[in-house]
């Protein structure tokens, strides 16, 4: 709390957002911090007592406001929420304690949202991890076109995946499709990939690791900007491999971002379905309807809004214990100081 | 970023031509999908998906697409809805993070966690309850309403006060000496100098708010008010058999202005997003 003589660069164990602040060189944090006094000994707030709290607390009361209203009230009213009956027409809701829990154990559909959102999640996410990887340490290096390299792994980032799905729908669509033409001149038969139980879910993973690769990429080129290029010389002399190099010097350094990049991509994946609107609708017959899509569906085709608001309460159940993992297990030694 | 210790490495120099190949085929099939939309949209339909040198440029599949939708009015809703985005999270960030970063007052520590816990929990999983929210303040199907969740943002105000903290406190201190109150601190020392941070800050929420979806699809319900993103999905979803050429058209229409933007800045995009590193 008193830390008002720490040194910016003392700040910045955690190699994310400090990492990244400093990075750019151009950041006025980085020449100014050698100005800062080195640990003063009597740190004392700049601004404490009665006119502190008054400021402090009335600089932070708009923000506040907001996002009580509409990130911590309707966490808790969702929970208050989905143990009433949803009301209808005349009837006013009523209290049915775990009705709605009750209905949702015996709710296929949902199993399967479940289901199918674990297995999105397995399915996108070492993969898209993976070749964020790659794509950054291709991108740090000397590679001949990495400036056009770096552009085509970046680009899908910024598009909207509302676009970006529809590109791909075209993409995988039967008889005409670019896909349907390469492998059709392959000599494989026809396949319609998202009219497919089997393969729909996999093609939309595919757009999602297409999509987030590049983004996760661009945490780890931040990171591998940190790294000291001495590191890679010592491991020279020492006669290590690229490969050694890589596994025993980079990949642990790289482990916080990889960490970090981790608790983004499981957010993600619960949050991640606007591809599912253009591209499938969720089907066919629920093959590919993630969680969040389901939610939507129960509360704005079906108007069910208590069933919406117990749906609701196992995705904040699922990014609780991601957000618990974080700050708890993650974060011990990170303190957002 | 090269050093001389990675060039002793290229004995295994047969190795390095096989990632550089791999390195490139990889951003070949990443680009792939955009190119292919980029084909479709600029030529005629019979050509949409034959790929012969000669065929005929054309804009007309744009035209089509502009004037099949109101696609004029969706892009002043974007616009305006972006606009007022940033301005809010912009304002409201700044206040927040000056205050975590340099007063002192009861429950601080307890409220930044609180704040931080929307990182996790974003309002877009929230979509039940804030749009009875919504309903109760009567601003269903208004701009306002698809922004209004997002004014106050945690990685802005997290962002805003890890730059905050950096700067030296003798500049504070020199600009008090002179008589200046909390807030003409703020815009005269701290705002000045994390400049680069609002810029890296201001493109990651632009591009996110151009592109958000899910919120907007729910709390709108008419062209007044339709975003981009929703408006391209009602425009690209009606059964009609419009033309595959025409819907990519309009796909790269709404994203062309970020795609633009990235494209003329990609560096500082990249750099920005680096930046931002934590959200």
């Amino acid at each position: 709390m008193t830390d008002s003589g720490v040194p910016a660069h003392a700040q910045q164990p955690d190699g994310r957002a400090a990492a990244g602040l400093a990075s750019g060189g151009t950041h006025p944090g980085a020449p100014l911090s050698g100005a800062a006094p080195p640990a003063a000994p009597a740190a004392q707030p700049v601004r404490a007592g009665a006119s502190g709290q008054v400021i402090g607390w009335l600089l932070l009361l708009p923000a506040m406001v907001l996002l009580v209203m509409f990130t911590h009230w309707p966490a808790l009213a969702t929970a208050w929420h989905s143990l009433f009956s949803t009301p209808k027409g005349a009837r006013p809701a009523r209290f049915v304690g775990l009705e709605n829990y009750q209905l949702m154990l015996e709710d296929d559909v949902f199993w399967q949202a479940l289901w199918n959102n674990l297995w999105f999640a397995l399915g996108t996410i070492p993969t898209s991890i993976a070749i964020a990887l790659a794509m950054a340490l291709w991108v740090n290096g000397r590679l001949a076109g990495r400036g056009f390299l770096r552009m085509a792994y970046f680009t899908p980032t910024v598009l909207p995946m509302i676009a970006v799905a529809n590109i791909w729908l075209f993409f995988y669509t039967p008889q005409y499709g670019l896909l349907e033409q390469i492998t059709g001149a392959l000599g494989f038969p026809s396949h319609n990939w998202l009219g497919d139980r089997g393969t729909v879910l996999g093609a939309t993973m595919v757009v999602a690791i297409w999509k987030e690769a590049g983004f996760f990429m661009i945490f780890y080129l931040a990171a591998l900007q940190q790294i000291s290029p001495t590191l890679a010389e010592a491991a020279a002399l020492e006669g290590a491999s690229r490969w050694q190099y890589f596994r025993r010097v980079l990949f642990p350094l790289l482990m916080p971002t990889t960490l970090f990049v981790l608790i983004n991509a499981l957010i993600n994946s619960v949050r991640m379905v606007d591809h599912i609107f253009v591209m499938t609708r969720g089907g066919p017959d629920n093959a590919s309807a993630l969680l969040l899509y389901y939610i939507y569906q129960v509360g704005f085709s079906f108007w069910d809004s208590a069933y919406a608001a117990a749906l609701t309460v196992v995705v904040l159940a699922i990014l609780g214990v991601t957000a618990f993992v974080k700050f708890r297990v993650l974060d011990r030694r990170t303190h957002y100081q | 970023m090269k050093s001389d210790g990675e060039v002793r490495f290229e004995r295994a120099a047969w190795s390095r031509s096989l990632e550089w190949l791999a390195a490139w085929l990889l951003g070949l099939l990443w680009i792939l999908p955009l190119a292919y939309a980029v084909w479709t949209a600029f030529h005629p339909s019979e050509f949409s998906t034959r790929f012969e040198l000669g065929a005929p440029l054309t804009l007309r599949n744009f035209v089509a697409a502009w004037e099949a939708a109101p696609f004029a009015r969706y892009f002043l809703n974007t616009f305006i809805l972006v606009t007022m985005v940033l301005a809010a999270q912009m304002v409201l960030g700044t206040l927040a993070a000056y205050a975590f970063a340099r007063f002192e007052f009861r429950g601080r520590d307890l409220v930044f966690m609180l704040v931080l816990l929307q990182l996790m929990v974003m309002p877009d999983v929230l979509i039940v309850e804030n749009y009875a929210t919504m309903n109760r303040l009567g601003l269903r199907d208004t701009i306002l309403a698809i922004g209004l969740p997002y004014f106050a943002s945690a990685f802005g105000i997290f962002l805003l006060r890890q730059t905050f903290k950096t700067v030296p406190r003798e500049l504070d201190e020199a600009a008090r000496v002179e008589g200046a109150g909390p807030l003409q601190v703020l815009l005269r020392v701290y705002v000045p100098l994390a400049r680069p941070v609002y810029l890296a800050y201001a493109l990651v929420s632009v591009s996110h708010h151009w592109n958000n979806f899910l919120w907007p699809l729910i709390i709108t319900s008419s062209v007044e008010t339709r975003p981009l993103t929703v408006g391209l999905q009602v425009f690209s979803s009606t059964d009609q058999g419009v033309d595959w050429s025409i819907i990519t058209a309009a796909t790269l229409m709404t994203s062309a202005p970020l795609l633009i933007g990235f494209l003329l800045f990609q560096r500082q995009f990249v750099q920005s997003f680096m930046r931002a590193g934590i959200r």
